[in-house]
């Protein structure tokens, strides 16, 4: 059983040649080329840098003048950069139970469904049972259908519940909407294994269970990560669930905070910009350090079709 | 605050536990069986748990919002068509789905020929300098519209005339000696709309940079170079040799940004929640169930939407039919 176990780390052939790139291939650009996506990138950035060199502004500062200032005039305004507006931000616009809030939404809403998720495509994939194909249809249906279908009624549902405005409605909402996404990505990469791994399994005298558990379920790594990247950032990014089964108050997330704050007139750049900067952090440190998985499972999905 | 953290912690482990061991307990009960039965039974306990999170979640709400939508405000009593007429023959409505309509006419289109131009630009750098500007392209992706709405605040900000702009756009126009313009209540030719398109391609354009990328980077070389010596020019290379070999990929990502532009919500919920005539869809279905309150035509707006969508998952159906064919 040993010599079938080796876990086909990816599935994908690697491209290392990259011809199709155009004329030079990589490392041969020429200068428009490299000025222009220069420029791109400095698009790219010129926004978000306002953001972060305003959330150290003093609001006096951030009122009456540009944040470029701060690079115009860099003897004038570097010395009044502050970090207050960080602190006020998280004690007294609440951004620091929101952020708490956040994790506590995005965390069980990420991983319970991956396990669910992975029993179905288990069974989906490896096993043969009458129904199979058109279930899997429904799933593959489901998966554009907007979320919106679900409002109304499920609204109406956790009223007489009294459960909105709690956690679990957020949890159970999310664990809901993103279960056919997930059975989707983690049956399309199983059905990647080697079956002989299933079969020799089997001649062995494993049980499904067992198979699933110390075989496929490690095998399938990559596709686990790349969703519960996904989910994690839209859990943790949504506004409009949040929204509508949690609402504003002691529980809202980090979005909905920083949207009160946005709303509300008279609020000062400088805590909306602290505010965004701090609701940004988690994602983008989840994004970078898991990029490889998250392009990985996106690629994986895509680039066969 | 502690408290918080540590229980969302506790239910992941509590959350994964209890399935673990739901499904242990209903792997038992079915090895418990006689022999034959246990092959039948055993997968549908293994899909249950998922399928029930799916009918109570789309399935069930789905067929009783097609009801909703038939009832009034408060859901107590029938009114037909009423909520459908009502909405069809409001002016702001029919806005609201021209406006949706003008995101779906230009969103996916311009994501897919600015992250290809984009992608193949960056194709050309160093490895080193292609990953940082791709990293620097994708990165929006990861924030969520509320932060974008924080960066393009500024962008967009407006103060009036002879106080200071601190907002880019019009610090720009401004220093051209012109009046400072309150751009996301500027809806001439759905100017503002057009605005905050540029909010969400910022967001998504390095989505389809990655995919169609990595799809170009896919195309066996044998093909390319069984064209130049043909004598094809890059252009024709392009055009004949790898656009059809991605077109797949174009699709999906096309399908993909049409669908999020359909039912785009926060992006124009946050920066104008609709005003200015800039309201679509999500937002209005938002407004008609908090604002207006008025469940009948929250659901039949759902409902109009779901419609819509239907031809997309009949090809999305299809689509996998046909690649599990080829399998």
């Amino acid at each position: 059983m040993t010599a079938t176990l080796a876990p086909p780390t990816d599935v994908r052939p690697k491209k290392k040649r990259r011809g199709a790139g155009g004329e030079g291939g990589a490392g041969r650009a020429s200068w428009p080329v490299k000025i222009s996506v220069l420029l791109i990138c400095f698009l790219w950035i010129v926004p978000a840098l306002g953001v972060i060199v305003t959330s150290f502004r003093t609001v006096d500062d951030s009122n009456s003048s540009g944040w470029w200032e701060v690079f115009l005039h860099p003897f004038k305004y570097i010395p009044q950069l502050t970090t207050a507006n960080y602190t006020d931000a998280i004690h007294q616009a609440g951004i620091g139970t929101a952020l708490i809030n956040s994790l506590a939404i995005a965390l069980p809403a990420t991983f319970i469904p991956i396990l669910i998720a992975a029993f179905a495509a288990y069974a989906f994939t490896f096993m043969r049972f009458p129904g199979r194909d058109t279930l899997f249809i429904l799933i593959v249906s489901m998966l554009v259908i907007p979320n919106y279908v679900a409002f109304v009624p499920i609204l109406q549902l956790y009223s007489q519940l009294h459960l909105a405005g709690t956690f679990p409605a957020a949890w159970l909402a999310h664990i809901g909407f993103g279960m056919s996404l997930a059975i989707f990505i983690l049956r399309n990469y199983m059905s990647t294994l080697p079956k002989e791994v299933i079969e020799s399994a089997k001649i062995d005298g494993a049980s499904h269970f067992t198979t699933f558990w110390r075989l496929i379920l490690p095998m399938s790594t990559p596709a686990l990560a790349a969703f519960a990247i996904f989910q994690f950032l839209w859990t943790w990014n949504d506004l409009l669930v949040a929204l509508v089964f949690i609402g504003p108050g002691e529980n809202q997330p980090v979005t909905i905070a920083v949207n009160n704050l946005l709303g509300q007139q008279g609020t000062g750049w400088e805590l909306v910009t602290a505010g965004g900067i701090l609701s940004m952090i988690i994602p983008v440190i989840v994004f970078l350090s898991m990029q490889r998985f998250f392009v990985r499972g996106l690629t994986a999905g895509s680039v066969k079709g | 605050m502690l408290f918080k953290g540590f229980s969302a912690i506790l239910t992941v482990l509590a959350g994964i536990g209890v399935a673990l061991v739901l499904y242990w307990i209903l792997n038992k009960i079915v090895e418990f069986l006689p022999g034959k039965w246990e092959d039948r039974i055993k997968p549908y306990a293994y899909i249950a748990p998922a399928f029930l999170a799916i009918t109570l979640y789309l399935i069930y709400p789905a067929i009783r919002t097609v009801f909703l939508s038939f009832k009034n405000d408060d859901s107590t009593k029938f009114v037909g068509t009423k909520n459908y007429t009502d909405l069809l023959k409001s002016h702001d409505f029919q806005q609201t789905l021209y406006n949706t309509l003008l995101w779906i006419l230009i969103v996916p289109a311009a994501t897919i020929v600015l992250g290809l131009a984009v992608g193949i630009l960056a194709d050309h750098l160093r490895p080193g300098s292609e990953k940082a500007s791709k990293t620097i392209i994708f990165l929006p992706m990861a924030i969520s519209a509320v932060g974008a709405a924080t960066v393009w605040r500024f962008v967009y900000a407006y103060s009036p005339p002879g106080q200071p702009q601190i907002g880019l756009l019009n610090a720009i126009w401004t220093a051209f000696g012109r009046q400072p313009i309150p751009w996301l209540a500027t809806s001439t030719l759905h100017f503002n709309s057009i605005l905050l398109m540029v909010m969400m391609l910022w967001m998504q354009i390095g989505f389809s940079m990655v995919l169609l990328s990595a799809a170009i980077k896919g195309v066996p070389t044998e093909t390319l170079e069984a064209a130049r010596i043909d004598g094809a020019n890059e252009r024709q290379i392009f055009g004949r040799v790898i656009l059809p070999q991605i077109k797949g990929t174009i699709v999906t990502v096309f399908v993909t940004v049409t669908i999020g532009v359909m039912k785009i919500f926060d992006i124009v919920y946050v920066m104008t929640n609709g005003n200015f005539n800039t309201n679509v869809i999500g937002v209005d279905f938002f407004n008609q169930l908090f604002t207006n309150i008025n469940n009948g035509a929250a659901a039949s707006i759902v409902v109009m939407l779901t419609v819509a969508v239907i031809p997309i998952m009949i090809y999305q159906v299809r689509h996998f039919r046909a690649e599990e064919a080829a399998r």
